[in-house]
């Protein structure tokens, strides 16, 4: 047993850790149900005196905020979905077989990580326009797909190397091809890893900002985080609004987790190999 | 249940040979052991019959029909792992059921093979849970089901009882021997071990280094090791080896160490310099003044005998009685080796030399 002083400092520095990484998150929510005219008046005050979801309602009536939301869950979703699937092929690969010149493809794969995005934001633009990929959705995704895939890569291949490869040897043995053992014997042990693979790249995409603003213009194909930015004009921010959106703007990405957290958190090889 | 050839297999990693060449047929229904210490190449072996592996030189047969090229799933051989490799999300049920369901076998007729198996392995009452809520000695039962269910070519087993503790791995030994002497099926078994190896073969096959050193049953390689490495993997405690040589006196030829006459070898043995072999349990202990004389180091009481340590001329060197004798470390004694219960080694190549 520790004596009580070091618990209240353990609970209380953890209590600090929340507190700060949460703020922000109350913050939003706070302004975003704050009337205009207090917005200013009692701008400091932990609470407002008066809630309104007027700015709820101005957003999903007379703003183009649905359409960016929409182009958002479509550009995530597919990003999420390619890069996974990318991802898993690429990462089995490279955890089960030895082949020439896989030692280049991995460093080729980090090199990919080592530029600062907006080097390369004016090369990909010319890259896209003749082919018609600027103000397109289909463009992001697969911009957003080749961007996550290494470092997707690279995870999905950790939880396979978790994965003792006896398992599959005993399906070959048992009479299964290596694609059926993949299907049946490994697969349904790396949905954790598919999970938390896919969690990642759809957040990634969900927040990203610079080529979406860089390489779509119009606002049929713009994304929510573009779409904040109309909140703020040449003489004003309209704070309410904004906040308003941002709240919107989470509820994709909690379903999606509240999805797929049952995944994260399984240990599911427990009992594969000696425990 | 099928017979497996195998003929000049070679296997490299790399630029490091693990099998220098290895032939051995093994017959339809026998237990073959495969013992050797561990990184010697037995289960790249195992592997290379399971078609795990792909051979760089020679040939695998199984039952006449090379399988050389073929994939793992097309030669039907059962393989028990050392990890077990259960399927941690398949009940035992569907573990052991996975490889009759791949088959498209109609449903009452693997239910019927799983009763079987099932009942023969104890595992009525588990079947039903993962393998994560099973003890370590289950699973292995869970592994052994799997295999058996199927009624393969042929068993593999790579050091399936490693992972248990020694009064289990007693029990499992005994069971697994049961159900080959009821299967009859042809086995092939890797161990580290040699007491697995002597209490379960039909024959073992010892190796080192990748290459087989001598194929033979647990008593021809007890009892007649072909060179100094089978002599002293095989046995526990292990033999001893004295720096001796051969002379011929007035009595005909003997053995000597330093300058003690050990044991007469018959008049054909060429003389020089030769390393003994000497059995712990078959040296007999005497009274100081007979046979030739040592210097008691240590006792060691193993319950069923003891290991008494001694010193012969300068040399280290073990023999096991079960007697109780009152031996004190310094005590002198004096020691027989009976006629036939030695082997001479050619001290240079490890080699048997007759006699
Ligand atoms: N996949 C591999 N790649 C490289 N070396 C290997 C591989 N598998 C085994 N080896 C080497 O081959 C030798 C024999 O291994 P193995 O057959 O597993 O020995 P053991 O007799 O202990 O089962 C060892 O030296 C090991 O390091
Ligand atoms: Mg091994």
């Amino acid at each position: 047993m520790r004596n009580p002083g070091y618990w209240i400092f353990h609970y209380g520095l953890l209590a600090l850790f929340v507190v700060f990484a949460l703020f922000p998150l109350f913050w939003l929510f706070k302004v975003s149900i704050t009337p205009n005219d207090l917005l200013y008046s009692e701008g400091v005050r932990i609470w407002p005196s008066r809630m309104s979801f007027d700015h709820y309602g101005a957003v999903l009536r007379h703003s183009d905020f649905p359409l960016f939301f929409r182009n958002s869950v479509i550009v995530s979703t597919l990003t999420a979905f390619f890069s996974t699937i990318f991802a898993a092929a690429g990462g089995y690969a490279f955890s089960r077989f030895t082949f020439g010149g896989k030692l280049w493809i991995v460093g080729l794969l980090l090199v990919t990580q080592m530029f600062p995005l907006v080097m390369i934001v004016a090369p990909i633009f010319r890259l896209l326009a003749p082919l018609g990929l600027t103000n397109s959705l289909t463009g992001l995704v697969i911009v957003y797909t080749a961007f996550n895939v290494p470092f997707a890569v690279f995870l999905m291949q950790s939880f396979f190397d978790g994965i003792p490869k006896e398992l599959e040897e005993a399906a070959m043995m048992d009479g299964a091809s290596r694609f059926q053992a993949l299907l049946q014997i490994i697969f349904p042990l790396t949905l954790p890893g598919i999970a938390a693979t896919l969690g990642f790249v759809f957040t990634a995409a969900w927040s990203e900002l610079l080529f979406a603003l860089m390489l779509n213009s119009s606002t049929a194909a713009s994304t929510f985080p573009v779409g904040l930015l109309a909140f703020v004009s040449k003489f004003s921010v309209d704070f309410g609004q904004m906040m308003a959106a941002g709240v919107l703007a989470l509820i994709p990405v909690c379903v999606f987790f509240f999805f797929i957290q049952r995944y994260l958190v399984q240990g599911l090889t427990a009992g594969a190999v000696k425990g | 249940m099928a017979s497996i050839d195998i003929a000049a297999v070679r296997k490299s990693y790399g630029a490091t040979p693990v099998l220098r060449g290895i032939d051995l047929t093994i017959a339809n229904g026998e237990f073959v052991v495969l013992v050797g210490p561990s990184g010697c190449g037995k289960s790249t072996l195992l592997r290379l019959i399971a078609g795990l592996e792909l051979i760089d030189k020679g040939e695998i047969r199984i039952g006449g029909r090379r399988v050389n090229d073929l994939p793992p799933k097309d030669r039907d051989l059962a393989m028990v792992f050392q990890s077990y490799a259960l399927y941690p999300h398949m009940s035992v049920r569907d573990n052991m059921s996975y490889a009759l369901r791949l088959r498209k076998t109609p449903k009452e007729k693997i239910a019927a093979a799983l009763k079987g198996a099932s009942a023969k392995l104890g595992l009525d009452a588990l079947i039903e849970r993962k393998p994560r809520a099973l003890s370590g000695g289950q699973r292995q039962r869970v592994a052994m089901g799997r295999a058996i269910v199927r009624d393969p070519q042929a068993f593999l087993f790579d050091e399936p009882l490693s992972n248990l503790d020694a009064r289990l791995r007693e029990q499992m030994r005994f069971e697994i021997k049961k159900l080959h002497r009821d299967l009859g099926a042809t086995s092939v078994y890797v161990t580290h071990d040699q007491i697995e190896a002597m209490t379960m073969a039909d024959r073992i096959v010892a190796m080192n280094e990748g290459v087989i050193q001598q194929v033979g049953s647990p008593s021809d390689l007890y009892d007649n090791p072909a060179n100094l490495f089978v002599a002293g993997f095989i046995g526990s405690p292990a033999m001893n080896f004295l720096q001796a040589r051969t002379v011929a006196g007035p009595g005909g030829m003997s053995v000597t160490v330093g300058q003690a006459e050990i044991a007469k070898v018959p008049p054909a043995t060429p003389t020089g310099p030769v390393v003994l072999g000497l059995r712990p349990e078959r040296i007999t202990l005497t009274a100081p003044g007979q046979g030739a004389q040592a210097a008691v180091d240590l006792v060691e009481p193993t319950g069923l005998g003891m290991i008494v340590h001694l010193d012969l001329d300068g040399q280290q060197l073990k023999t096991f009685t079960t007697e109780r004798l009152p031996l004190k470390a310094g005590e002198r004694v004096g020691l027989m080796v009976p006629p036939g219960s030695f082997c001479l080694f050619a001290p240079g190549t490890g080699e048997r030399l007759a006699g």
